[in-house]
């Protein structure tokens, strides 16, 4: 899911020229930075506020503002795990806590090449959860052990339905 | 054999567990048995705990069978399941399925029956009726069928539609906007999601509607990341629907314009907040605007604006279709019309049960929802998100209506009821709304971005044993302060879980304490 692109300047520049002329064409622009590099580069706070006449303050205000647009590269594998209510009543926190102590992966914290895990507020999944995002993919009635195979890079897709099997 | 029609959903929380993959097996048993089939992928009619739900047509209805697991796949064509026949898995005929016959569903009625990028299939039921009968009346006979119709805003005030067209409607200006609010993220909540799946044209036809309404000829429908799926299907049928000519410079040949965008939101839940909403959608960072002025007064780019939920617009075309008393009908008092409610959590049976006002707590959690999913006795309800009460069983007989839950110190929010078994630690969940709300204030106001942190801070002390009269004390004043003084309902409703926690399950928050160390 996480594009592999390295930053070019030039094709960053192109993406902001195509989406300058939309109303408010600021999330526009950076969801597509983000879509085609993997993460909004430092660099294009500049590119930014030039085409929008916008301060670089500004721009990097709205940058940072906004959990989804990261400063660097995701993992090969991202997880966006829910940790809203409905997923709390499913026991989302002790998937949390055994993936700490059998795998010795820290949700809150784990971001490097490899993996990504990242806290969401509610994937509208509410009756079907613990869920998470998988690369782009919803997987629902998630167990610990789903998914720390996922966290290991496992396949989104399987062939059987978990809610099948542990009912 | 004569082509049997066959519907998968193609519903996110169907495709969270595996709906692609069955319907691919189906594909593929019906290639190798060499049966005549033709798959169409649906929106979920919501029984969400038979998801993957397949559905066969037959000359007895639309048969269902869930929920259905790739293995199943050949078991079902062995019993014949293209003609209907008995498995295991069947649900008989889906419109009998007793949960979806007790439902009144007037908004979600097509979801779940119909492939969502089909314009055909929308008119051939019903679809676009409303926005026909738009175009023949004054803008200011739509803005008093809507409020004739008793229509009040889904996304959680509860205020009344009505009013807010006629204030967009009475304003001069040039330009004028309708927003669709589809990032109000309220854990628990999923209609907005299943609605935009499974009937976005449903949505376009009620904007339309809006922006004839008041003059407004440019729409925007700002959707929460969390959704891609929806995302994805609402600009997909926005494309549609603009090459059909039901959106574009002349709605449906009238010579009337009217045209919309699907705009991504980037994981900021205060953006469910109108005003941030606009701010975002203007391009800068989703800060809460003081009100006055209103947003219908001066709202996207500073123009009158109309900003209501996607419940709300989803509502319009059928009020306008089969008129406003066909609608105010359903419901009692000051709630009219029905609310799709979300059963979610730790529930037996959740999904979408779409209900007139007036049926009470214990009918959804019970008669739909079955108990928990755990078998443990229900402890706790969270109702109306994450900044809604958390409600006891001694409350479970509350009528659904606006009023009624006001009454308790509680609110419907937008329908998400989320169920809690009896492990739950209270005194966790108060401690994690302050936490939240720590996380996601847009920091424009000081109750809400300094009163979270010192909530969860008053709360660790009083689970840790430390000081606890006093701390109750200080937690109650916190509360006070955030509800009079925080300038929109982040901050100003983020006490109502707490209070209502601490209401009503004193016992979790006077344990002995443990070490924090100690998991």
């Amino acid at each position: 899911m996480a594009s592999t692109a390295v930053w070019d300047e030039g094709k960053a520049r192109e993406i902001i020229v195509r989406l300058a002329k939309l109303d408010g064409a600021m999330l526009p622009i950076l969801h597509a930075l983000q879509d085609e590099f993997g993460f909004v580069h430092a660099g294009a706070t500049a590119l930014i506020a030039d085409a929008l006449n916008v301060s670089r303050a500004e721009a990097h205000g709205v940058i940072s503002f906004y959990h989804d647009f990261r400063p660097k590269p995701a993992g090969r594998r991202v997880v966006k795990l829910c940790r809203a209510e409905a997923c709390q009543a499913n026991g989302c926190e002790e998937l949390v806590a055994e993936l700490r102590r059998h795998r010795g992966l820290d949700a809150d914290n784990q971001d490097d090449e490899r993996l990504t895990i990242e806290t969401v507020y509610c994937l509208g999944n509410c009756a079907l959860g613990p869920s998470a995002l998988v690369d782009g993919e919803l997987v629902g009635r998630l167990d610990a052990e789903r998914l720390a195979d996922l966290c290991d890079g496992g396949p989104v897709q399987v062939a059987q339905t978990a809610a099948g099997d542990t009912r | 054999m004569n082509t049997v029609r066959v519907f998968v959903p193609r519903d996110a929380a169907a495709l969270s567990v595996s709906a692609d993959a069955v319907a691919r097996a189906i594909r593929d048993e019906a290639a190798r048995r060499g049966a005549e089939i033709e798959i169409t992928r649906t929106g979920s009619r919501g029984m969400l705990w038979l998801e993957p739900l397949v559905e066969v047509e037959t000359a007895q209805g639309r048969i269902a069978y869930g929920p259905v697991a790739f293995r199943d796949v050949a078991s079902l064509f062995d019993a014949g399941f293209l003609m209907g026949g008995a498995h295991a898995l069947s649900q008989g005929a889906v419109t009998d399925i007793d949960w979806m016959r007790r439902q009144t569903r007037v908004t979600f009625a097509r979801v779940g029956a119909i492939d969502p990028l089909s314009l055909d299939d929308y008119r051939a039921h019903g679809g676009l009726k409303g926005l026909e009968r738009a175009l023949a009346a004054s803008g200011a006979d739509i803005v008093e069928d809507v409020r004739a119709s008793g229509l009040r805003g889904r996304g959680g005030a509860g205020f009344p539609t009505g009013v807010k067209w006629k204030t967009v409607l009475d304003a001069q200006a040039a330009q004028k906007y309708v927003v669709c609010n589809a990032d109000e993220g309220d854990s628990g909540t999923f209609a907005d999601r299943m609605l935009m799946e499974g009937d976005p044209f449903l949505l376009i036809e009620g904007m339309a509607i809006a922006g004839l309404a008041v003059g407004a000829t440019k729409g925007f429908v700002y959707i929460r990341s969390e959704y891609p799926h929806a995302f994805r299907t609402m600009r997909a049928a926005i494309d549609i629907a603009r090459k059909a000519g039901v959106l574009g410079a002349s709605v449906l040949g009238s010579g009337r314009a009217f045209d919309m965008e699907a705009r991504l939101g980037a994981g900021a839940y205060i953006c469910g907040e109108e005003t941030s909403l606009l701010e975002s959608l203007e391009g800068k960072r989703g800060v809460v605007r003081a009100k006055p002025p209103l947003p219908a007064l001066e709202g996207l780019f500073g123009k009158p604006t109309i900003v209501n939920n996607v419940l709300s617009l989803a509502a319009v075309p059928s009020i306008l279709a089969d008129g406003p008393q066909a609608y105010a009908d359903y419901g009692l008092g000051r709630s009219r019309g029905t609310l799709p409610f979300q059963l979610g959590g730790n529930v037996k049976r959740g999904g979408l049960v779409e209900l007139a006002f007036g049926a009470t707590l214990r009918d959804l959690i019970e008669d739909f929802g079955g108990g928990t999913r755990s078998g443990r006795p229900i402890r706790a309800v969270q109702v109306g998100g994450p900044l809604g009460a958390y409600l006891p069983a001694s409350q479970f007989d509350t009528p659904l209506d606006y009023e009624a839950f006001a009454a308790i110190g509680a609110m419907l929010g937008h329908g998400g009821i989320a169920v809690f078994d009896d492990s739950v630690d209270m005194a966790r969940q108060a401690r994690f709304a302050f936490e939240f709300c720590a996380k996601e204030s847009c920091g424009k106001c000081t109750p809400c971005r300094i009163g979270a942190v010192r909530g969860v801070e008053t709360i660790d002390r009083i689970v840790a044993g430390v000081e606890r009269e006093k701390n109750f004390g200080v937690l109650d004043d916190l509360n006070q302060l955030m509800t009079d003084g925080s300038l929109c309902a982040m901050g100003g409703l983020t006490p109502m879980p707490v209070m209502s926690a601490l209401r009503h399950f004193p016992e979790d928050f006077r344990r002995a304490p443990q070490r924090a160390a100690a998991e």
